[in-house]
């Protein structure tokens, strides 16, 4: 039953690629939903039961794929307690984000194009985390970007909508590159693609920190940034946000941009081999949180704010995942699916209310008029910013951020950008909402209150956003550990180096008191003093900074320098095509020789004759030679 | 005057009216005589065949003399069928002017 949670997405998608333009909308909404939802079920019906048998894994094989000489790969599925992680989080949330879009894309031209779009993505998505080898995984990979692609450019009558999503393309394609490499590296040394398998042999085969493993997990943690939109190919993420909002909850935040925290995770035995890999996982997940957090701070858009927070966010799971706490990251990735998807869909409602108005200096004041999607979108935005004791996101991010510092690859540094990190966020979430539901209306458009179709998924997430932290809550509150006991076949647990309550309590009141400090700066900034921090930010340097974070820390115009632009000049040399000039000064030769030749048909007669006579004299001097000399 | 072997003699004759035929023909732009010529080196060639015949007293050379004649009569009167065309179509014998397929 196993292989219907990604075959039922495809099958749907299939449907609906052939036959949209003939269905009506209600038939696309029953096919498009309803396959995401019925896959949602089996999930929780084979999650039941892998739990029930007690089981590690459990591996479903369908046939064999690819089969030459000693490689052998299947189309084999396997679910454990990591994929099932993903797979509850990709169908259910998943199954949420398209119920909402019923009601988002509702007026859309290409409404079918869209949920076949959507159906594509979340069963490539599914056949990612559930393959059993790395083949099967990168073809998920590679069909995730495919939709990605597909869905940022969807409106794409709008050049900049192509250009956005040619950007995602390529960005990652250099990460994918990476981890072709790392995959064929990785069947060169042990001979076989299976997951378990290499992930069996691979401490018997190197030694801790030799040179290959520490290649093959660089390679692969590039894989994971370009898709995770880690530094330094996170440029293409706040572009993506040309997409429509559903997609931007589904797969810029929800999902396959989580597709790199879970490769890293899935194969933690080759980053414990390779520590230098793993201490590059935390750092590129530090420097990240920090740079998308000031840049998340100074945009307008309200959809951009929420990318620079996802790729935030992803920089604590990457932190987490460099510190050796594998399920921290997993468990953040969850409550991060459900709290992020929230508030992109309820600043998709916010849109579609303004009339597809998205600067937040034009809103303002919409806690009267749109009391439903305040309620929800505070709720989701208090566990962006780790509201303590109430929300998902405290307890997912402080394990992140104790754990930064006291696990035994921790660092002082790490705990010290992760409370930065930690303070940012709160700074950030909460400018936004101020920004967007308090002071005074700044727009003209009436705002109108979505409908029920969308407002129903955000309740439920909602209520997620709050309730999923429960299921692991700290020593020094309450101690469970449901997440990381359910995770605890897959993932090693992390090793501490100081077990100090004391020093869990301070760290954990700190960051609940930096998240009040950022509520508190975001409130006097954006509500209490806009006049005085207007003065303090058009000073010369702050101004200056401003801009540099606004563009994301200038990183498209050094990419542009470095990459782009020699690359465009080098095609600019090559435009009239120098391998091309071999070819045509051959046809040129030939054309010539025709010419001359051509010359020689004169019409007439007498010179005809002549070269006869010259022929035959040739021909005959050449016979007496050969005879008589 | 020498004593030169007939053979030899009558071989120098084919060669000479053979090259009168030919040196007439790239001279002569009029196509009626260009016919004439084609005829001269036609018979050039029948004397040289009726030489051979005779110096190897052979039969052979003579046999292929009536042939040429035969070819030489039906090749004159399709060139001459063709000369009459050419003038209907271009009022002249100048075969010069008959170079419209010319590359």
């Amino acid at each position: 039953m196993l292989y219907l949670i990604p075959a039922l997405p495809f099958f749907s998608a299939l449907l609906l690629i052939l036959g949209w333009r003939t269905f009506s909308r209600t038939t696309v909404s029953v096919i498009g939903c309803g396959s995401i939802g019925i896959s949602a079920l089996i999930t929780l019906a084979q999650g039941w039961q892998f739990l029930q048998s007690g089981h590690d894994s459990m591996v479903q094989h369908l046939w064999t794929w690819v089969q030459s000489g000693s490689f052998n790969a299947g189309m084999d599925l396997r679910l454990d307690a990591l994929s099932l992680a993903f797979v509850f989080v990709i169908t259910f949330v998943g199954f949420l984000i398209h119920v909402y879009s019923t009601g988002y894309m509702a007026d859309d031209a290409d409404y079918g194009r869209f949920f076949a779009c959507m159906n594509l993505f979340v069963g490539a998505m599914l056949m990612l985390v559930l393959a059993d080898n790395l083949l099967l995984l990168y073809l998920g990979w590679e069909g995730v970007g495919l939709c990605s692609y597909l869905l940022i450019g969807f409106w794409y009558k709008d050049p900049a909508n192509g250009y956005a999503a040619r950007k995602a393309f390529i960005v990652t394609r250099v990460g994918d590159t990476a981890m072709a490499i790392a995959l064929f590296m990785l069947f060169q040394y042990t001979g076989s693609l299976q997951i378990s398998s290499i992930l069996e042999k691979a401490p018997g085969m190197w030694t801790t920190g030799h040179a290959t493993v520490v290649l093959i997990a660089f390679l692969l943690l590039g894989g994971a940034v370009g898709k995770s939109a880690q530094l330094p190919l996170q440029t293409w993420l706040p572009d993506a946000m040309a997409g429509p909002t559903p997609v931007s909850a589904l797969i810029h935040a929800a999902t396959m941009v989580t597709a790199g925290v879970y490769l890293v995770a899935r194969t933690n035995v080759l980053f414990d081999l390779a520590p230098a890999a793993q201490t590059a996982v935390a750092v590129v997940g530090a420097a990240t949180l920090l740079l998308a957090g000031c840049s998340a701070l100074v945009q307008k858009d309200i959809k951009r704010v929420l990318a620079y927070s996802t790729i935030s966010q992803i920089g604590y799971m990457f932190l987490a995942l460099g510190v050796g706490a594998w399920s921290a990251a997993i468990f953040h990735f969850v409550t991060h699916a459900f709290f992020k998807a929230l508030l992109f869909m309820g600043a998709g409602a916010v849109i579609v209310a303004l009339h597809h108005e998205q600067d937040m200096f034009k809103m303002g004041g919409l806690r009267k008029s749109l009391p439903g999607v305040f309620r929800v979108f505070l709720i989701g935005s208090a566990s962006l910013a780790a509201l303590p004791f109430i929300t998902s996101g405290f307890y997912s991010k402080d394990q992140i951020v104790w754990l930064a510092w006291s696990s035994a690859k921790g660092h002082t540094a790490y705990w010290v950008i992760a409370l930065a990190g930690a303070f940012l966020t709160a700074m950030y979430t909460f400018r936004m909402v101020f920004l967007t539901f308090y002071g005074s209306y700044r727009g003209h458009a009436a705002p109108h209150t979505p409908g029920s179709s969308m407002m129903i998924p955000l309740y439920i997430l909602a209520f997620l956003s709050t309730v999923a932290g429960f299921v692991e809550l700290p020593h020094t509150l309450g101690h469970v550990t449901l997440f990381s006991d359910f995770l605890q076949p897959i993932l090693p647990a992390v090793q501490m180096l100081q077990e100090s309550t004391a020093l869990e309590w301070t760290s954990q009141l700190l960051a609940a008191g930096l998240t009040f400090l950022g509520i508190y700066i975001a409130w006097v900034w954006v509500i209490q003093q806009p006049d005085g921090m207007r003065r303090f930010a058009e000073m010369p340097f702050m101004q200056w900074l401003r801009g540099f974070w606004y563009k994301g820390w200038a990183f498209d115009e050094l990419y542009n320098e470095l990459l782009v632009r020699p690359f465009v000049r080098t095609a600019r040399l090559n435009r009239r095509d120098l391998v091309d000039k071999v070819y045509t000064t051959l046809a040129r030769v030939t054309e010539w020789c025709h010419d001359a030749l051509a010359r020689t048909q004169s019409g007439l007669l007498r010179w005809y004759i002549m070269g006869v006579l010259i022929g035959a004299v040739l021909i005959l001097s050449v016979l007496i030679w050969r005879i008589y000399i | 005057m020498m004593n030169i072997h007939p053979t030899t003699a009558g071989m120098t004759l084919a060669g000479i009216l053979f090259v009168l035929g030919l040196i007439s023909i790239l001279i002569r732009r009029n196509l009626i005589f260009m016919l004439l010529s084609v005829e001269i080196m036609l018979n050039a060639a029948g004397l040289a065949f009726i030489v051979a015949s005779s110096h190897w007293a052979q039969p052979d050379g003579q046999v292929m003399f009536m042939f040429i004649l035969a070819m030489a009569a039906a090749e004159v009167s399709v060139g001459l069928a063709l000369i009459l065309q050419l003038f209907h179509q271009l009022k002249t014998l100048d075969s010069d002017e008959a170079s419209r397929m010319r590359g």
